[in-house]
């Protein structure tokens, strides 16, 4: 029986591609490790390898066919002793080819660790920014492009300021953040570490005490408890415990929060963490612009900042401004959705499901008001007050665990400052009080999404 | 079928059947070279080499193609190259000795004797996974194979290796411990405190560092000092040597001295198994920090399992055809394994708050 070779997904995400290239042609004989074929996406190009070895059969998509749909049928690969008349039979079970395993000209992520999920852009309007001057051009850009901008303009602006991190400068970062920064700046200022996180976090802080303006990149947050002890001990406390003599103007960055299918030690919240602690500043933007306005902020600050991004937007597009020198206040949240029936508030991703969640109760006729808290220390408690007093319902949304967390911070603050605002008790979306677990139907079960949010929304409006 | 031609000997790969001597145990002479392995094993034991390497070298192949065709998801670090190391480790010792390793885990948990369904079935996170679809690749743990896990924090088994060898110092049990990690991990600052309490306990542990050269696209000369990884005990008067990790009789010979050192009683032991990946990092890998042809090459010339098919076939240990039924019965336990993996359910909604903590009596 001949075996199928199918189109292969280069991430649990991807759907379709391009086959665009055809390596071996009908009746080649192909090894296992061979190179048949190369398929394409929008974000890599990866090269298919033989696992088993044999004869190329009839090839059923011809190079160049784009849209063909993951495990389509390919082409066959004849076993010893077949013909390709014997492959008219229907193929056998199994995949003649490998997943990818190189993509020579990624210009994208897809990177080392997860492949980023592609997320479908959120079918929302955005409230216009009051930051952004009226009439402002905007440029489409990913969050990605939009962090990696921010970076080079201030390293541009500022010879003190240098990046340095696991894979940040010859790989381009493990998510290709700071990719093309080594290029421009060398490798004096974008600086590839050795695994080391408590070191190198120690390191960025001690060069950050002489007076340089250290980044420190996480390939993603989790390792970021290697080095937790200097971010707490040495960073955030110094500036007290000197008497105000030594001030740390550092930044501690990278994604945070849950990525796609890698369970427990790789997929966690730590924003409630880090927000709990004096002495540090802790942004969280969802959008490419606030990523972009609070990252360059965060990079003058004289503080050490802990920036929280997030793997799945990585690759998100949105509008960013044209402005020679954009820079947001850390400190402030923003209504993304103005709205007179409920507050839904949220950070990071969230606010992506938040915004879904607005437009579906808009549809059935609840208006929704949604605030991006961007910074999470210091909280802009003001904002989301008074859009309580104005709404007198709330429902507070965060993919990180329920107990402890930046929603039962905000819960004791409108207890303090809004109780009688309420016209009920305010309801959480968070992530399941559990370790992320790997399967599938699991780590869906696990994370917020727009309809449990649609569903405590109706809850405080007593409309379910 | 394509015939595969069997590629020349190199002249080092021309062993003769002979009895060798008892390695005597020299434990502060250090190794200037990688020790040169003879043939010196029996035909069964070539044979169950070749099979527990081919078995994991299919195994993995096939997760590769499960992953391309959406089964598995996340992380999956394929351990294609490296088979001899831990093949050639689990001959020199016992199955009482424990085990615990990061998260290219898949052929050591083979390599324990775990069975290929369950390892596949947690990779497609499924019920009849060994972590119930909990863990996937990088989490599976099995006590009664003494396999401590799959880790997914780069550094973590080195100090996690050194408890259960202090559990076993402590237990005067005289089982050793095999502590597998990377040449990246090897500069975790765990990794030295964890050297200074094993030398300073004696503590009856392995540290064997897979150096396959690459930490995900960063190579060992740009991210160490020391680039000889195993005189990275030195400081702790921890002995170490080098071992060519792509033969599975040097790893094995490697390991059965350095194991006599610790059952003696005098504590730690540093291995480096020269090795190789031949995949990316983990599924998808950009790939531009090393050359097609440095893969190729590695693959042409030092590949495990080629190596020790022609020393089968050199040395007469066995025909082709019993080679070729070893592939065959591979082959049916990987597809096994695998229909198994895509057949067995998801875990049923309810095991998502499972587990998570335990009562003292469900821990008896
Ligand atoms: C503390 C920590 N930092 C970073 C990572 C991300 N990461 C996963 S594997 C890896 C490379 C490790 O290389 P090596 O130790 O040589 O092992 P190999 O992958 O080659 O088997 C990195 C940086 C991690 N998992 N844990
Ligand atoms: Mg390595």
């Amino acid at each position: 029986m001949p075996i199928a070779i199918t189109m292969p997904a280069l991430s649990p995400t991807m759907e379709e591609g391009t086959l665009a290239k055809w390596l071996k042609a009908e009746g080649d004989p192909v090894a296992a490790g061979d190179v048949i074929a190369e398929i394409e996406t929008d974000k890599a190009t990866m090269e298919i390898e033989a696992v088993d070895e044999g004869t190329l059969g009839t090839i059923l998509v011809a190079e160049g066919t784009e849209g063909v749909k993951v495990n389509t049928v390919i082409a066959q690969l004849l076993e010893e002793g077949e013909d390709a008349g014997s492959a008219q039979a229907a193929p056998s079970g199994g995949n003649g080819a490998e997943a990818p395993t190189s993509a020579p000209d990624t210009p994208e992520p897809a990177a080392a660790p997860v492949a980023t999920p592609a997320v479908a852009k959120p079918v929302v309007t955005i409230a216009a920014d009051p930051d952004i001057p009226a009439g402002t051009a905007m440029t489409e850009i990913t969050v990605r492009e939009a962090l990696r901008d921010a970076m080079a303009e201030e390293m541009r602006r500022d010879e003190s300021v240098f990046l340095m991190g696991e894979e940040v400068a010859q790989y381009q970062g493990a998510y290709k953040v700071s990719q093309g920064l080594l290029e421009e700046f060398g490798d004096k200022r974008v600086v590839d570490t050795p695994i080391t996180e408590h070191g190198f976090a120690g390191v960025g802080v001690g060069a950050a005490y002489r007076g340089l303006r250290p980044i420190v990149e996480f390939m993603t947050f989790n390792f970021a408890l290697q080095a937790i002890d200097h971010i707490i001990n040495s960073a955030a406390k110094t500036l007290y415990m000197s008497g105000g003599a030594m001030p740390v103007p550092i930044v501690f960055r990278g994604p945070n929060g849950a990525a796609a299918r890698v369970a427990a030690q790789h997929s966690q919240n730590f924003a409630s963490w880090y927000a709990s602690v004096p002495g540090l500043k802790v942004v969280a933007p969802y959008s490419a612009a606030d990523a972009k306005g609070l990252l360059k902020a965060a990079i003058r600050d004289p503080n050490p900042v802990i920036f929280l991004e997030n793997e799945i937007l990585y690759g998100v597009s949105q509008e960013v401004p044209d402005l020679e020198d954009y820079v947001l206040p850390i400190g402030k949240a923003r209504v993304v959705r103005p709205g007179t029936d409920v507050t839904i508030v949220a950070y990071s991703i969230s606010v992506r499901d938040a915004l879904q969640a607005g437009e579906q109760l808009a549809a059935e006729g609840i208006d929704a008001e949604v605030i991006d808290l961007r910074t999470l220390r210091p909280l802009d408690t003001a904002t989301v007050v008074e859009s309580v007093r104005k709404t007198n319902r709330i429902v507070a949304v965060e993919e990180g665990w329920p107990v402890c967390g930046i929603c039962a911070e905000i819960a004791a603050v409108l207890m303090e400052q809004a109780f009688d605002d309420l016209d009920a008790p305010m309801v959480r979306v968070t992530g399941e009080d559990v370790p992320m677990p790997y399967a599938a139907n699991l780590e869906a079960l696990a994370l917020p999404n727009p309809n449990k949010i649609v569903q405590a929304a109706k809850s405080v409006c007593y409309r379910d | 079928m394509v015939v595969r031609i069997l590629r020349l000997l190199r002249p080092a790969d021309i062993g003769v059947f002979m009895a060798k001597a008892p390695a005597t145990d020299k434990p502060k002479a250090r190794r200037k070279a990688a020790p040169k392995s003879s043939v010196d094993a029996t035909p069964e034991a070539l044979l169950q080499f070749y099979r527990d390497m081919l078995l994991i070298r299919r195994f993995e192949e096939k997760a590769g193609q499960m992953y391309g065709m959406g089964l598995i998801g996340g992380f999956c670090h394929l351990y294609i190259g490296q088979e001899a190391v831990v093949v050639g480790a689990r001959a020199a010792t016992e199955e009482s000795d424990a085990v615990i390793t990061t998260y290219r885990d898949h052929g050591h948990m083979l390599a324990c004797g775990m069975d290929p369904r369950g390892v596949m079935a947690e990779l497609t996170g499924r019920i009849g996974g060994y972590s119930r679809g909990k863990g996937g690749s990088m989490h599976m743990f099995a006590r009664d194979k003494n396999f401590y896990g799959g880790h997914g924090i780069v550094g973590a088994s080195t100090s996690l290796g050194t408890g259960i060898a202090l559990a076993n110092r402590y237990l005067d049990n005289n089982e050793v411990t095999l502590t597998y990690f990377g040449d990246g991990a090897a500069n975790q600052g765990q990794v030295y405190e964890s050297f200074n309490m094993a030398a300073l306990w004696k503590l009856p542990v392995l540290y064997i560092i897979e150096n396959n050269q690459y930490a995900m696209g960063t190579s060992t000369a740009r991210s160490t000092a020391q680039t000889k990884l195993h005189k990275r005990g030195d400081a702790f008067g921890i002995p170490g040597s080098e071992c060519d990790g792509m033969d599975v009789l040097a790893v094995r010979d490697a390991v059965a001295k350095a194991v006599k050192h610790m059952r003696a009683g005098k504590g730690p032991y540093i291995l480096e198994a020269m090795t190789y990946r031949y995949r990316g990092h983990s599924m998808s890998d950009p790939a531009k920090y090393r050359t097609r042809d440095e893969v190729t090459k590695v693959r042409k010339e030092r590949d495990p399992i080629d190596h020790i098919r022609d020393q089968i076939l050199e040395s007469g240990a066995a025909s082709e055809d019993a080679l070729k039924a070893i592939d065959k019965e591979v082959k049916a336990i990987v597809t096994d394994a695998a229909d198994f993996a895509q057949q067995s359910p998801e875990p049923d909604l309810s095991e998502l708050y499972t587990d998570i903590v335990i009562t003292a009596d469900a821990a008896e």
